[in-house]
């Protein structure tokens, strides 16, 4: 069994409340500190399953089948040795590309140069059916339970051959069991399909516009798996008996309401499955009513806690931990001052809500909703320092006035533009420019 | 009243330091004592050694605190009444933090006779104490020390800068080694004022010694004051007062509070404004009648009363009010304790006390004006006057830590049992 890195909580907040005042807020940092594996500590055991879509519409044009083969080719030779892998080919139900058996086998330079061998002879054909192709993944983990899981998931289409409800039914079975980060290529698919299913296995879900970056993003994605040093940690947050957890989201590097994910793990206290860890750092923000108290009066309003949830012969690993704390005081000055994280972060998040609300109006044909609510990301892209989403914004309206956020909307849009700025509403940043 | 609004009008700035609100005309902030401007409009006074540095001398804002770590226990929450208490202080249950063991302290320091094993016969305590965190701070960050020696009492208060880093521990050393070098001078036959002046300065090595590097200097004030056989020797460093109070000439315990309220500055009973620039000991002895202060802070507003630059009421009401010039940390400049003694024409009551009560009530009068009911017995009951004097600070708002040492004058013969609110 491996070490585990250092991993350390910051809570950033405003403890102060006003005379009756019940809302706290925090922002809970969460950070590893191990660095990459080293010899003392070597790399947690990992697997790997990548899942190409061949159904017919990747042969239109050819270049998204070759560029997904190369792109997967890649993320093979990206792999450490050892890694339990396979490849997994998806069109109307899924196929084993290699090895030809339903099993993960290690790598190796013989093993990778077989995948690689069998990818090449990939072809097109059939229809999409995501829920079966994550099913068979799920049963290539089942002997892996204790390591990394890492899926990486390309599609170019929409989930047309089986039910919305079949999908939601594999999500729920596959949900803690593996973590899967997906890729649209094309404009044919939907981001809010893939963004479901990225979202409930905890990975993330990207456009490639230009089947040319693809082979880049798949390194990247599993250069990132490589670097997880633990499985599977989750954020337990203990509240006061006369407490309420208004919310938990995960607010860097992206927006993800974790509230609902809780689990009941003791006494007024709820784990959140935040999936593998390397070396990273995440935010959360965590937002808990507490009963008004006197002046003067002390509460710890939550206590956050990283832990790495026990099994059979293993017991629970509480990583690190942190306080988020109430006190209230008659001092208006302290009362009133606003944490400026929790500031960035409440914007970031209104940032994706005005983004994937302007985004809905407008293919709902409500176009005056469509433009103050982009006018108002406009605004808040500005205010945070999203410079990505600003780009990205100004692709689809035109700033009449940044101050106001009066904006028109752009009469044409290109269809990867909007998507792009549809996967990317949720991405946040630090600090804005130029600070911190 | 002389308009001057640039002293008291707040205006929406901010320190670029750490953005807490600041005001026109302050220096420094109040918060992290950034400076705010390098061109102050206003040269400092001669004798002021300019600036009494950044980030130590603001002492109004507590620095960020974290729990004080305190053994799980099985005492029930205050709160809630579970007995479910962490090893954080917290309640497990309710959440609410447990007050501290220096949230709030009462001490009473026995008379002759009423020390262990006495025979139990209720003679006059010699002095006591009381010490509250207030309202608005989550932590004491006040230490009071009381002990009696051959010849009368020792008293010391101290009050954590709270700006610098611990500065519940810098009091709580400087009080304990303030009373018990005291004691033990005293009675190897130092005379009162040299005891004085060797105590304030073993307290300020001992606080000297608690900073772990020059940059991170816990740090506090420093009050002591001595009583003997016909006289009361006072001591300080910073801007904690001794005060004495007695019985109003007509015969009752006070008069009326509010005769000389409204903000001082009209009597001429406080500290000798001439007085002032003799940081040196007075060598001439005082005679002591109606109630007054012994002590002369040290102090920014103190220097512009001194001055003349403002009235006592408009350098209470400055935000820079409480910016004290001289304290004990290992940061400070030569430490030189200012040493006063007076002899009391009859009987009184000496007080010792941080700026949580005189920063309410800082007119000998008006303090003497609250010894009433149940703080009417300072004599009989120094506890129930001490604790009425902090209660009525608290009442007052509480802004700060409020710590108060009440020691009738002149007390019985006391047996030698030092009690410091350690083993109470
Ligand atoms: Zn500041
Ligand atoms: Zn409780």
């Amino acid at each position: 069994m491996s070490e585990q890195p250092q991993f350390t909580i910051r809570v950033d907040q405003n403890k102060f409340l006003p005379e009756g005042g019940r809302e706290v807020h925090a922002i809970v940092s969460v950070e590893s500190t191990g660095g990459p594996p080293t010899a003392a500590r070597p790399a947690a055991a990992a697997a790997e399953v990548i899942i190409i879509d061949t159904s017919g519409s990747m042969s239109y044009p050819d270049a998204k089948l070759h560029a997904a083969i190369a792109a997967a080719q890649a993320a093979i030779d990206t792999l450490r040795d050892g890694v339990n892998f396979a490849v997994v080919s998806g069109a109307n139900s899924a196929s084993m590309v290699f090895p030809a058996q339903p099993a993960l086998v290690p790598a190796d330079a013989n093993s990778r140069a077989m995948a690689k061998r069998e990818l090449s002879r990939l072809k097109a054909q059939g229809g999409t059916a995501i829920g079966s192709w994550l099913r068979l993944a799920d049963q290539l983990f089942d002997a892996h339970q204790h390591g990394i899981r890492h899926a990486i998931l390309l599609t170019d289409g929409k989930n047309q051959h089986e039910s919305a409800e079949e999908l939601d039914a594999v999500l729920a079975r596959c949900t803690g069991r593996f973590v899967c980060d997906c890729r649209g290529i094309g404009t044919d698919w939907e981001v809010a399909e893939l963004r479901k299913v990225s979202s409930a296995l905890l990975g993330s879900v990207g456009l490639v516009a230009d089947p040319r970056d693809l082979v880049a993003d798949f390194q990247a994605m599993t250069e990132d798996a490589m670097g997880k040093a633990v499985a599977d940690v989750s954020l337990r947050v203990w509240t006061p008996q006369t407490a309420k957890l208004r919310f938990v989201k995960q607010v860097m590097p992206s927006v993800e309401d974790l509230t609902a994910r809780r689990t009941e793990s003791g006494p007024q206290a709820g784990d959140y499955p935040l999936g593998a860890w390397g070396t990273e750092s995440r935010d959360y923000h965590i937002c808990v009513e507490v009963p008004a108290g006197e002046v003067g009066k002390e509460l710890r309003a939550a206590w956050a806690k990283l832990v790495v949830p026990g099994g059979p012969g293993r017991p629970e690993q509480v990583l690190a931990t942190g306080n988020v704390l109430a006190l209230w005081t008659d001092d208006e000055v302290q009362s009133t001052r606003i944490n400026p994280r929790v500031a960035h972060y409440t914007g970031q998040t209104e940032l994706d809500s005005a983004i994937q609300e302007g985004l809905q109006a407008r293919k709902d044909g409500d176009l005056d909703t469509a433009t103050a609510r982009l006018g108002r990301a406009v605004v808040l892209a500005d205010e945070v320092g999203n410079e990505a989403i600003t780009t990205l914004l100004r692709k689809m309206v035109d700033v009449v006035d940044l101050a106001t956020g009066t904006v028109r909307l752009k009469k044409n849009v290109d269809k990867a533009d909007e998507m792009s700025l549809d996967t990317t509403s949720s991405k946040t940043v630090r600090t804005r420019k130029g600070e911190g | 009243m002389t308009e001057d609004p640039s002293v008291t009008k707040p205006a929406e700035l901010s320190c670029p330091i750490c953005t807490e609100v600041v005001y026109a005309g302050e220096d420094f902030c109040e918060a992290c004592g950034h400076r705010l401007n390098e061109d102050a409009p206003s040269p400092p006074p001669e004798g002021f050694s300019p600036p009494p540095r950044e980030g130590l001398t603001m002492k109004t804002t507590p620095s960020a605190r974290t729990a004080g770590h305190e053994a799980a226990s099985s005492r029930a929450c205050t709160g809630c009444g579970q007995k479910a208490i962490d090893a954080d202080g917290y309640c497990e249950h309710c959440g609410l933090r447990q007050p501290a063991e220096r949230d709030h302290i009462e001490i009473e320091l026995p008379g002759p006779g009423t020390g262990p094993g006495g025979d139990g016969a209720a003679k006059a305590p010699a002095a006591a104490g009381a010490s509250d965190r207030g309202k608005r701070y989550s932590r004491n960050e006040d230490a009071i020390a009381l002990a009696v020696h051959a010849q009368g009492v020792a008293a010391v208060v101290c009050d954590g800068v709270g700006s610098s880093p611990h500065p519940d521990d810098a009091s709580r050393a400087a009080a304990d080694t303030g009373v018990a070098e005291l004691v033990a001078l005293l009675e190897a036959g130092e005379d009162p004022e040299s005891a004085t002046r060797a105590a304030a300065l073993r307290a300020a090595e001992a606080v000297a010694a608690l900073a772990p590097s020059p940059s991170e200097s816990p740090s506090c004030t420093y009050v002591s004051a001595v009583t003997g056989p016909g006289s009361v020797t006072v001591g300080w460093i910073g801007d904690s007062r001794a005060y004495w109070l007695s019985p109003s000439p007509d015969g009752g315990a006070a008069t009326e509070a509010g005769t000389e309220s409204g903000g001082g500055g009209e009597g001429d009973d406080g500290p000798d404004t001439a007085e002032f620039a003799l940081s040196e000991d007075t060598e001439d002895v005082t005679e002591l009648g109606p109630p007054r202060q012994l002590t002369d802070d040290d102090s920014w507003a103190a220097i512009m009363v001194a001055q003349g630059a403002l009235t006592e009421a408009e350098a209470e009401a400055h935000p820079n009010a409480h910016v004290i010039t001289a304290w004990l940390g290992a940061d400070a400049d030569e430490i030189r304790p200012h040493v006063r003694t007076f002899t009391p024409g009859g009987p009184g009551t000496l007080l010792v006390c941080s700026d949580g009560l005189w920063n309410y009530f800082p007119a000998a009068e008006d303090l003497a004006a609250l010894l009433t009911g149940p703080a009417g017995d300072p004599a009989g009951d120094p506890l129930g006057t001490a604790r009425t004097l902090v209660q009525h600070a608290l009442n007052a708002g509480g802004r700060d830590n409020v710590t108060v040492a009440v020691i009738p004058f002149p007390g019985a013969a006391p047996l030698p049992t030092p009690s410091t609110e350690h083993d109470r």
